[in-house]
């Protein structure tokens, strides 16, 4: 923002200065008015018609919607795939980023850099690194975790094949791979908190977890609702993780088709143009939808705050 | 009492640390062994002797050093085109003055909402018809810019480039262009440094888009790459391994020069978001 007395000394500015600014704003909106806003309009067109790849095309009006509300079962699935995985992936990850942030905000704790250095790094791996990891860890055969599971004696688990597993294993490489981002910014947050104010509940007699809850989360809240925004968006648009854990149908019975993967297989894989768009747009719904949800949450929070 | 309760929060923070790090070691370690000693119970998990061979296995699969070549090429050119072009525009909100400017910042702000895929299908369609499918330039013309990197450099701007030094410059006959080059552009190097950070390893890990519209391999990236050794030869695991360690490194390696950018990025723009 302008202060006012930056806003004179720039009151002088000449007809050159504004077409320098437009000249220097142009390559922004000459990118995203042809590479984003076009495609976004032009997806809602197209999904009013039956088109593939021949270019066979006819216009069908509303029917492409209509068919995924009444007749597709597969749509709905991966809808409801998206929301479970994002379930099983957000309330841990966020619960134990606010433990681990909470930790390395000790002040007796050595070697702070080495940790914050550690538990980040997930972060920046290639999801395609981390579903090829995880995809050995959470093998049949000879994975890692069904090796543990026989040493304490108990059976293997088939992970990929059955509905909880596979989805189970894509919110473990979702949590692994953000917990520790979450828990930097919960850091952060927790370092901006002034120290008197657990001196002085401190010498009000309340209790670690009194302080916990009177304090710190209070005083965190707008970065936790950032968070939550953020897994929410992340875990919307879930597409990697699952498709090379068990492959563009999501597994044999598509346990992990999100939204995404699902628009993905349609549009190139059976190149069924005009009906990706309309998941498309249903899926622009849906994260609308659930974003207002999220924002009136929010609103409602910090009202009995 | 005390020690007892720093030994709990030392062993559950060490533990955290394995978890993060031990994946990368169980990829050296399946890498550095034949195949069949990944499929064998119970598992080595001692690195072995064999980490080249698989290497060179991976080798004669795929064209990992062209596919790494595309990536470094195709990430450093958006990165640079995105530190200029998103500079440029943040300088002309942040310190000139035109009509519109607000309107035009909220609109801006307004994009980031947009999720990428809506646009899929037209973008492949329009790749088609400019006849970039299998160029990179369907990846980097729409990458360089971004109304991220506009906000971002924006706010940094307006509260470490001072407005009389901003002056001061044109009073000494600098043109606007002058004056961002030589006195806007070396104030804000720290985001810039950030944002060299983020949009290099978005780019370098980019999947969905590239997997989409760069079909030839000779033109792969090296996720794509990776990803099709995966789909190809996925009963051989080491060679798989040792191709998805082997393209982590330069990206750790990067990281961790940087990590002091980077930690400092994603904190800061948390505060502000």
């Amino acid at each position: 923002m302008n202060t006012p007395g930056e806003s004179k000394l720039w009151h002088k500015q000449s007809f050159k200065d504004h077409v320098s600014a437009y000249l220097y704003l142009l390559p922004f909106f000459l990118i995203f008015g042809i590479f984003t806003l076009f495609p976004v309009f032009w997806s809602a067109y197209i999904s009013f018609f039956s088109w593939d790849v021949l270019g066979t095309k006819k216009y069908i009006g509303f029917q492409n919607y209509i068919w995924l509300f009444t007749d597709d079962p597969k749509f709905w699935k991966s809808v409801l795939n998206t929301f479970s995985i994002w379930l099983m992936s957000t309330i841990p990850n966020l619960f134990l980023a606010l433990v681990l942030a909470n930790i390395l905000n000790q002040r007796f704790i050595k070697g702070k850099k080495l940790f914050r250095l550690g538990v980040i790094i997930p972060n920046i791996t290639s999801l395609v690194a981390v579903a090829v990891i995880f995809g050995s860890f959470f093998g049949y055969n000879y994975g890692l975790i069904n090796y543990f599971l026989s040493e304490l004696g108990l059976d293997k688990y088939d992970w990929g094949a059955s509905y909880w597993g596979a989805q189970f294993a894509v919110a473990v490489m979702v949590i692994w791979r953000w917990t520790g981002y979450n828990a930097v910014i919960y850091l952060a947050a927790l370092q901006s908190i002034p120290a008197d104010l657990y001196e002085a509940a401190r010498i009000d007699g309340a209790s670690r977890t009194q302080q916990f809850f009177k304090i710190t989360i209070p005083m965190i809240r707008p970065m936790i609702i950032f968070t939550v925004i953020m897994s929410t968006i992340g875990g919307m648009q879930l597409f990697v993780e699952p498709l090379i854990f068990s492959g563009p149908t999501g597994g044999p019975e598509g346990q992990t088709l999100t939204m995404v993967l699902y628009l993905y297989t349609e549009a190139f894989t059976n190149n069924n143009y005009g009906y990706a768009s309309a998941i498309a747009w249903m899926l622009f719904l849906i994260i609308l939808l659930f974003s207002m949800f999220n924002n009136f949450l929010t609103k409602k929070i910090n009202s009995a705050q | 009492m005390k020690s007892l309760q720093r030994l709990l929060t030392y062993s559950l923070l060490i533990l955290t640390f394995l978890v993060s790090v031990f994946p990368f070691y169980w990829m050296l370690v399946i890498a550095s062994h034949p195949t069949s000693e990944a499929n064998k119970f119970p598992p080595n998990f001692i690195p072995g002797d064999l980490f080249i061979t698989n290497v060179q296995t991976m080798l004669d699969q795929i064209d990992f050093a062209g596919a790494l070549l595309n990536s470094v090429f195709v990430s450093t050119t958006v990165t640079i085109a995105q530190l200029f072009f998103c500079a440029l525009a943040a300088f002309a909100f942040s310190r000139l003055q035109f009509k519109g400017k607000h309107f035009l910042f909220v609109f801006i702000i307004g994009t980031l909402m947009i999720p990428g895929q809506l646009g899929l299908v037209p973008s492949y369609m329009i790749m088609t018809r400019l006849d970039w499918i299998n160029s990179f330039n369907a990846l980097i013309v729409p990458g360089l810019v971004s109304a991220f990197g506009i906000f971002w450099i924006k706010q940094y701007m307006d509260t470490t480039l001072h407005p009389e030094l901003v002056e001061s410059a044109r009073m000494d006959g600098c043109s606007n262009f002058q004056t961002f080059w030589r006195i806007a552009l070396p104030t804000i190097s720290p985001a810039m440094a950030t944002l060299a950070i983020l949009t290099f390893m978005y780019q370098w890990n980019d999947f969905l888009w590239p997997s989409i519209v760069l079909k030839d391999s000779a033109v792969h990236t090296i996720q794509i790459a990776l990803r099709n050794l995966n789909k190809v030869y996925f009963r051989d695991v080491s060679v798989i391994m040792a191709g998805t360690f082997l393209a982590t490194i330069p990206l750790l390696v990067v990281f961790v020069a940087s990590s002091r950018y980077f930690i400092s990025g994603i904190t800061a723009g948390a505060v502000k978001g």
